[in-house]
């Protein structure tokens, strides 16, 4: 594998990851529990999706092949798309909702902020950026696992039964293959075993104020990074690519 | 190019330019405007992005395109930069004020102890000015604000986050 090829990889997952996840959450809008949460989650939506757009458009340059951001975001097919499955699972309650935004978070972002030490410019640049939103949502998510963990009986069973779902799914967000081992030796991507570390303290300073046990680490899911997802990406596609499938090349 | 085209002349014109969702602050004011080189046989202008997902960016590149056509200068080029990453700290006194009289209550500095330690800052309504406010939101109508609550002239208000 050269090293075009391991950063067009790279690309194509952080850009996924952040693509997906912004769809799922923009799902919400007009469903939010109350209005400012409606507001909140869509405003979530919009930074992932920005922070996908520059890893999509990085991802064509550094391809080659004049593919621009939404040609990679609405004309590939579910097999193509290199997101980890916890992005892509259905929403459901708000709890399950807020609970994937923080494990997400919690990794996110020390993987940003060692991102912005990158040998590549152009992801450092990214990075940069991508730390000072993440940061405001991090605090924010975590703010409300602590309020669901430590509230009522309901909203506590609720955010347990959201992360014993999750945490299964949390295992493909440290998995490490050719494509990491590539750039981690050329200096652009960093290990992961200090992302991983920056990861646990977070989630334990969280679940512990919160009353919530973290889950045991035991099976945990795999495929996304390889483009074996589960049967939800399909029908999300079905409904974010609708569009330029109908109507080839239209704009606004 | 003509010969009288200068740099300091396109950064007055680009003052025309608005935020269009803030329509009182200019592109320069909020700091997004970074750049403005006159070369030989263009005039290149640098923005970058207040949030990554802010859909105003398109706008204000579109609009800084028809500020410029409009006085003659035909061969402009608006590049889009990241780094370094934009920070509430440009917006200008006068940006800041000018928000402030708008509605909005203008980002603390991002040097203020509270914003390093991760507390909520002080926050004077731009209403009536009180200092008794309280966060309703941490996510507002825009990307680049929260929601705020008067406790004086119960009033709810937006504010410009620090980042």
């Amino acid at each position: 594998m050269t090293q075009q090829e391991a950063l067009f990889a790279y690309c194509l997952r952080r850009g996924d990851d952040n693509l997906i996840l912004s769809h799922r959450l923009s799902e919400w809008c007009g469903h939010g529990p109350q209005l400012e949460e409606d507001i909140a989650l869509t405003n979530r939506a919009l930074d992932l999706i920005g922070q996908a757009r520059n890893y999509l458009q990085y991802a064509g340059t550094v391809e080659g092949k004049q593919r621009s951001e939404d040609d990679l975001a609405y004309l590939r097919a579910e097999r193509q798309f290199m997101n980890v499955k916890l992005v892509e699972m259905p929403n459901g309650d708000y709890a399950h909702t807020i609970a994937r935004c923080f494990l997400y978070d919690a990794w996110h972002l020390p993987l940003q902020q060692a991102l912005m030490n990158s040998a590549d410019e152009q992801l450092a640049a990214i990075a940069a950026k991508a730390v000072k939103e993440i940061t405001y949502q991090l605090k924010t998510s975590g703010d409300w696992m602590i309020r669901f963990g430590d509230g009522t009986e309901e909203s506590h069973r609720r955010a347990q039964a959201a992360l014993d779902e999750l945490w299964t799914y949390t295992g493909e967000l440290f998995e490490t293959d050719e494509v990491d081992a590539v750039l981690v030796k050329a200096g652009i991507v960093p290990e992961m075993g200090p992302i991983k570390a920056a990861f646990d303290a977070k989630v334990d300073a969280v679940l512990n104020e919160a009353t919530l046990k973290r889950p045991a680490d035991g099976f945990m899911m795999t495929g996304g990074r390889q483009g074996k997802h589960t049967e939800h990406l399909g029908f999300m596609l079905a409904e974010m690519q609708y569009l330029q499938r109908a109507y080839p090349g239209a704009t606004w | 190019m003509t010969a009288e085209l200068t740099r300091e002349h396109i950064f007055s014109l680009l003052e025309n330019v608005k935020d269009p969702e803030v329509p009182v602050i200019s592109v320069r004011e909020l700091g997004v405007l970074r750049e403005v080189e006159v070369m030989d046989d263009k005039v290149l202008v640098t923005i970058t992005p207040t949030y990554t997902g802010c859909p105003a960016m398109d706008m204000m590149r579109a609009d800084i395109l028809a500020e410029l056509h409009k006085a003659g200068i035909a061969n402009v080029e608006v590049k889009q930069t990241l780094s370094p990453a934009w920070t509430t700290d440009w917006i200008s006194d006068a940006g800041k004020r000018k928000l402030k009289e708008y509605g909005i209550a203008p980002p603390e500095k991002t040097a203020d102890i509270r914003a390093l330690k991760g507390e909520l800052p002080v926050v004077e309504c731009p209403q009536c000015g009180s200092k008794d406010t309280v966060m309703v939101s941490a996510f507002g109508s825009t990307a680049c604000k929260a929601l705020w609550k008067c406790n004086s002239c119960l009033e709810p208000f937006d504010q410009f986050k620090c980042l």
